[in-house]
């Protein structure tokens, strides 16, 4: 039995140990923000914060989960307006959209270690996820717009 | 044939329903208010729309020729009315339009809701979306071709003006007073000379029996009355976008769902010879295996076929489908290599092709030149690699199927599915959700079919998920190509004789056995349609047979035409010794209207991308106005340092004018970066300029996949590549600081706006390359070709 907490609700498994944390989220909880781009940590679609830092779901095993802390895109804001939430609003971001939980999710983490990111943080912080769309311009100026209003 | 291999009956472990019912289905736009009106009184159409809009209140039905209340709509055989969208004002007021196109990044779902509502004066905080079934009573849906704008803009508008007038007879009627009194202004009618105001809601009740207003007397917004078209309007989906809550194919939950992973053929047109599935079944949530018959190539939109596993959760089908041992026979494509397939297209533009278009004498142009250039060029197949892998989900029960999908046509889907399972298509509802983006892939419905054959066999709803290899391997491809280029040049530098030729698989080879290939009217996708102003031309196709399902792909063959033409017209810049944009200009040459189906095209097609060849003939005025944008916006013709370069690039397609500026960053390594770009697009009048300057920004970005990263190669008939490990595509790094985007608004007919982008920005990247580096990379992709640029010799001597 793994027991952890998503979203601030604890919560219990006992399937396959090897289930990716990609999959428990989509299939068992019916999260799902988080999303499958590729299932080899390439895309970073699937992009959830463990312990508050991002982390790729479908690399994450659930048997190395016990007492995790997780946080999807459901539950990053309360009432959906984290400012990256509203910096990518703002700054009309998505196209399609499927990537983008997971670019806020990242974007979340490296906000919090660097409040003010320069260009090169930022192509560091996100130069692992794609997006198929091309929407990099506008994630790049929606990171920026968000970091500036928080300070 | 459909042999089972399960262990477990025909309902598998938990029966009908599985014991794994934890979830509320979620359901995407079906509105619970589902309507009980009686079947012989409406057609499917409307009772599809009814449903989904609920009862009471005003709805009005958009179709050609007009707009007619529902309750008036209803269809005959005599009367064969195709309404396209549905607009429904409820009594409390608020708006519901129905979104008949599918939403795929492209902001439909906020662009068509957007001039209905302005035409009508209505308050954007009023109105709701809701996205329409699969109905044969919308028309085609196929929301492809960059059409949905371009091909409705004149619908959505009268409908909004006729919603107007109706409010405004309404209130003039309520009041006693002439309609002329009266103005609708944001949700209200107003009379003008006392001020008093009657809210749309309240008029509902009225305009449900008065008189429709008469067409004639319809008056659509004039540029000035209008709030939002060619303005701005975000996007409607933001908020459940940002928050994760926005339901895209896979996210659709239906209790006792299974989840099923199917082995698909490796080689196009190979058949299972033995399946063992035995450690599969020992997989812990494995129900079960079912061999899904292979469709006869080349198959259409139908499923490839192989062997599905059902599982009750993904994961358990992934384990479930790694532990199948399927082998499968070598099948009439094993030997596609796709060096072999490079030389043999290189042969075949070799020789003489198929003319879409000829004028002159081009054999005597390029033999008294003063000067010839000659050079071919080549392109990979590609997949659209969208970020959602195609998925798709499926109840199918009492002979009625009911499917989940993200579709570009649900209509295609919802024939394919009723020809695939031999029902009636009135038994099939195929319902949209959002698409994870699209590209052209998701047009074909074969993965919907592969979830209700599943779901039919086991009995249970089921969700087909294809995962990122699957996609890779098993997609429809968009078409490899080969070019060869020739011109000659007068003394003075000017273009006299152009000789284009190109071979590639042809799309039509998933519809038809045995093609030879291309056929010359599909030059008119950006290659026989050019706006050069040469005297001597032959554009011709040449044969090239398909050993893959070849598909469309965002901008279809004008990627290739584009890269190739854009490359080959800085290659006779070089050669004219000339600046690059000046001699696009004269290339293009004097002001000039044209209808090219008259002028030089080979039996051309009845239409053009579905539009009258007479409504958007070429205007060389709107060409060159392109160009002269970007070199002005962009710092044309000011130095860059070496490693630095910008390039130019013109095209037409899909109805619309783009030109681009990109410069472009080398790196030593040969790592091409683009720090900025400048485009100008004319497309007629634009609606939404936010979003058509997010697809400029896209499209140059996928032309930046295309161009230096993606593609996909075969061996022994299988794709090479698996996964973005290895099917590389743009990413942050790259991509650009600026993309300074001018959109030439003006009140034409409109163009499109997805395509057009792409296939300029394939040529302007690969101009760049020449002038940061010298190097003319004529074979895509670009990849590690660059590698060590500095230290080389070059073309253009500089080293
Ligand atoms: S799905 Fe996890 S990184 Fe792509
Ligand atoms: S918005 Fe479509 S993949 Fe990023």
């Amino acid at each position: 039995m793994i027991t952890l907490t998503v979203n601030g609700t604890r919560r219990s498994f006992d399937g396959d140990p090897t289930m990716p944390l990609l999959w428990y989220l989509r299939d068992e909880l019916a999260l799902t923000g988080t999303k499958y781009g590729c299932g080899i940590a390439q895309c970073g679609a699937c992009t959830v914060h463990v312990a508050g830092r991002p982390a790729r779901a479908c690399q994450l095993k659930m048997e190395t989960l016990q007492g995790a802390v997780v946080t999807t895109i459901e539950g990053l804001h309360p009432t959906g307006q984290h400012p990256l939430q509203e910096a990518w609003r703002e700054i009309d971001v998505p196209q399609c959209g499927f990537c983008q939980p997971g670019q806020i999710m990242q974007a979340a983490g490296l906000l919090k270690n660097k409040p003010k990111p320069t260009d090169q943080d930022i192509d560091t912080a996100m130069n692992g996820h794609i997006c198929r769309c091309g929407t990099y311009p506008r994630i790049r100026a929606a990171i920026k717009a968000a970091a500036e209003k928080q300070s | 044939m459909s042999a089972l291999f399960g262990k477990h009956g025909k309902h598998g472990k938990h029966g009908k329903h599985g014991k794994h019912e934890r979830h509320e289905s979620r359901l995407p736009w079906v509105s619970s208010n589902t309507t009980p009106e009686s079947d012989e009184l409406v057609d499917s159409g409307r009772r599809s729309a009814l449903k989904i809009l609920g009862l009471g209140g005003l709805v009005l039905a958009v179709g050609p020729g007009g707009v007619r209340r529902l309750d008036a709509a209803a269809l005959t055989a005599a009367d064969p009315w195709n309404p396209h969208v549905y607009v429904k004002i409820a009594d409390d007021g608020i708006v519901t339009i129905l979104c008949h196109r599918s939403e795929m990044g492209q902001g439909i779902r906020t662009t068509m809701p957007m001039i209905i509502a302005d035409e009508m004066e209505a308050d954007w905080s009023n109105c709701r979306v809701e996205q329409a079934d699969g109905e044969e009573k919308y028309g085609s849906q196929n929301t492809d071709g960059s059409t949905s704008i371009r091909a409705f803009l004149p619908q959505y508008r009268e409908a909004g003006a006729t919603v107007r007038a109706l409010m405004e007879d309404a209130a003039a009627k309520e009041w006693g007073v002439a309609a002329t009194e009266v103005k609708a202004e944001q949700h209200e009618v107003v009379h003008t000379a006392t001020g008093r105001r009657k809210s749309f809601g309240s008029l509902v009740a009225s305009a449900r029996t008065m008189a429709m207003p008469a067409r004639e007397r319809l008056r659509i917004k004039s540029p000035a009355e209008r709030r939002w078209q060619g303005k701005a309007m975000r996007s409607i989906d933001l908020v459940p976008v940002t928050t994760g809550k926005a339901v895209y194919g896979a996210d659709v939950i239906l209790p006792g769902m299974k989840v099923a992973m199917v082995v698909r053929p490796p080689v196009w047109g190979s058949k299972v010879v033995s399946v063992d599935d035995s450690a599969a079944l020992k997989v812990p949530g494995v129900e079960k295996v079912v061999r899904i018959p292979e469709s006869p190539i080349p198959g259409a939109f139908l499923p490839l076929g192989g062997v599905a596993v059902v599982a009750k959760n993904t994961w358990a089908a992934i384990r479930g489908r790694e532990a199948l041992k399927v082998t499968w026979d070598a099948g009439p494509h094993a030997t596609y290599e796709s060096k072999a397939y490079k030389a043999e297209l290189e042969a075949s533009v070799a020789k003489p092709g198929a003319p879409g278009y000829r004028t002159g004498d081009v054999a005597a142009a390029l033999a008294s030149g003063a000067r010839t250039v000659k050079a071919s060029y080549y392109m990979p197949h590609l997949s659209h690699a969208q970020m959602e892998p195609v998925a798709a989900i499926a109840n199918v029960s009492n002979g009625k199927v009911e499917a989940w999908a993200p579709t570009q046509s649900p209509f295609d889907a919802r024939n394919t599915l009723a020809q695939y399972l031999k029902v009636e298509p009135a038994n099939v509802t195929v319902h949209v959700t959002l698409l994870g983006g699209a590209f052209g892939r998701k047009s074909k419905p074969d993965f919907v079919c592969e979830a209700a054959f599943l779901s039919r066999e086991v009995g249970a709803p089921v969700r087909v998920q294809w995962t990122r290899e699957d996609d890779v391997r098993n997609s429809y491809y968009h078409s490899v190509a080969a070019h060869r280029l020739e011109a000659s040049l007068d003394a003075s530098g000017k273009v006299t004789g152009w000789l284009h030729r190109s071979a590639y698989p042809t799309i039509s080879s998933v519809f038809a056995p045995n093609l030879p290939g291309p056929t010359p009217d599909e030059l008119i996708n950006g290659a026989s349609d050019v706006p050069w102003d040469i005297p001597n031309m032959s554009v011709e196709v040449c044969p090239a047979v398909a050993h893959v399902r070849i598909g469309w792909f965002r901008s279809v063959n004008a990627i290739h035409h584009g890269f190739a033409i854009g490359s080959f017209v800085d290659e006779l810049a070089q050669a004219a010794g000339k600046d690059s944009a000046e001699f696009l200009l004269q290339l293009i040459g004097r002001d000039r209207v044209v209808d090219q189906s008259k002028n030089g095209m080979v039996e051309p097609p009845k239409d053009y991308y579905g539009a009258a060849w007479t409504d958007y003939p070429l205007d060389t005025v709107r060409a060159k106005n392109v160009v002269r944008t970007v070199m002005e916006k962009s710092g044309w013709g000011t130095k860059l340092p070496r490693g630095r370069g910008r390039g130019i690039a013109v095209h037409r397609s899909f109805l619309s004018y783009v030109a681009m500026v990109v410069e472009v960053e080398v790196l030593p390594d040969g790592t091409v970066l683009v720090p900025k770009a400048t485009v100008a697009v004319d497309a007629g009048f634009v609606a939404n300029p936010d979003r058509a300057k997010s697809q400029m920004e896209g499209a140059l970005i996928m032309a930046m996949s295309n161009t230096l990263h993606s593609e996909i190669s075969f061996a022994q008939g299988r794709v090479v590549q698996s996964n973005y490990r290895d099917y590389q595509v743009a990413r942050m790094r790259a991509a650009p600081r600026t993309v300074d985007v001018h959109i030439l608004q003006n009140e034409g007919m409109p163009g499109g706006i997805g395509e057009p982008g792409v296939p300029p920005a394939c040529g302007a990247i690969a101009n760049a390359i020449f002038a940061a580096t010298g190097v003319r990379v004529r074979e895509l992709p670009v990849g590690r070709q660059l590698a060590g640029w500095s230290t080389r010799a070059t073309e253009d001597g500089s080293s």
